[in-house]
């Protein structure tokens, strides 16, 4: 299947209902260039540095590293791991999925996979960073507070749900 | 004040740096390029986007969707959204920043921002092949609970 909504073709298709707008409306197209123009500039005020402290933290704090430390690691210790792990990259939910497996392959619990896997999930520092950029402190504060009980209570309901069971053995039967 | 703090700490980091080991603050920097290079469109799309919403859309009709007054019903559409919807975070907060100024609730979009990175439907059968489907149903559904749990103290809270 061809890919449709590629960035490019996104692009072009923005750029052309643009003029088109700007054709019938010059005020509305004038607004719509206004307004993106001052998210950019919001965007770029906080960019560069974020960007600057994710490369560093992938050269000083490998992966490999933190990986090893975690398969090890448990309880309060493990979970501040996991923030740690995830602050490296920015990458989605399925990104960690490999991850989180090779981590029970080393002998972690489920409950510490499970908190691990919804960390790297929800709790990044460049995330938090964007988020208070552009829905405040206050939000971005008291969502990470709600976040992380949140995320040990759904990991020990996990645990006794599939008490017993390896996950990854399951999938191997089915 | 923040975004200086920010500033002021990537400096001080980069610093400390190259004072450290020259040769892995290039690598660091470039890995930060390559990133920014991955990145650079899909933001251009969507700061893009939000200004053809932010003009097109008027903003009772996001109020009237998402709003105070939309209730549960406008938690529940917002914390569906974000289930389904895939996008990367550094794009979903202006876009939610954007939405929370133009008049939609606090709970709704605690609901959206913390189902876009908790739950994911798209993701599902792939988390399937890795963990089983007990575990992928129960995790997201947990998930998608304690989503709008989030979003009602939030708006008790906040809104």
């Amino acid at each position: 299947m061809k890919k449709i909504f590629t960035s490019r073709n996104l692009l072009l298709l923005l750029g052309l209902a643009t003029i088109i707008v700007y054709v019938f409306n010059r005020q509305k197209a004038f607004s719509i260039l206004l307004n993106s123009k001052a998210y950019l500039m919001e965007m770029l005020s906080v960019l560069p540095p974020i960007l600057i402290l994710i490369g560093l933290f992938q050269v000083w704090v490998p992966r490999k590293t933190v990986e090893r430390a975690m398969g090890r690691a448990s309880g309060l210790k493990g979970i501040l791991m996991a923030i740690f792990v995830g602050t490296a990259a920015m990458g989605p939910l399925y990104a960690a999925f490999p991850l989180g497996l090779s981590l029970m392959e080393k002998g972690a619990s489920l409950f510490n996979m499970a908190i691990f896997l919804c960390i790297w999930a929800s709790i990044k520092i460049p995330m938090i960073l964007f988020e208070v950029k552009f829905l405040g402190a206050e939000f971005a504060g008291l969502r990470l507070a709600l976040t992380l009980p949140s995320i040990i209570v759904i990991s020990y309901f996990l645990n006794s749900i599939l008490k017993g069971r390896n996950p990854h053995e399951k999938t191997k039967l089915s | 004040m923040f975004v200086i703090s920010i500033w002021v700490l990537a400096a001080v980091l980069l610093t400390l740096s190259i004072i450290r080991d020259r040769e892995k603050t290039a690598i660091s920097l470039l890995a930060a390029w390559k990133f920014f290079g991955s990145m650079a469109l899909p933001v251009l799309i969507t700061l893009w986007a939000i200004g053809f919403l932010l003009t097109f859309l008027p903003p009772w009709l996001i109020s009237r969707a998402v709003g105070q007054n939309s209730g549960w019903q406008g938690i529940l559409l917002a914390a569906l959204f974000g289930s389904i919807v895939l996008i990367q975070a550094f794009i979903a907060f202006p876009l939610a920043g954007s939405l929370l100024r133009q008049g939609a609730s606090v709970s709704a979009i605690a609901a959206f921002v913390t189902t876009l990175v908790m739950v994911g439907v798209v993701t599902a059968p792939m988390e399937m092949k890795f963990f089983g489907k007990k575990f992928t149903f129960w995790r997201n559904f947990l998930s998608f609970i304690f989503a709008i749990i989030i979003a009602l103290i939030m708006g008790a809270l906040l809104g």
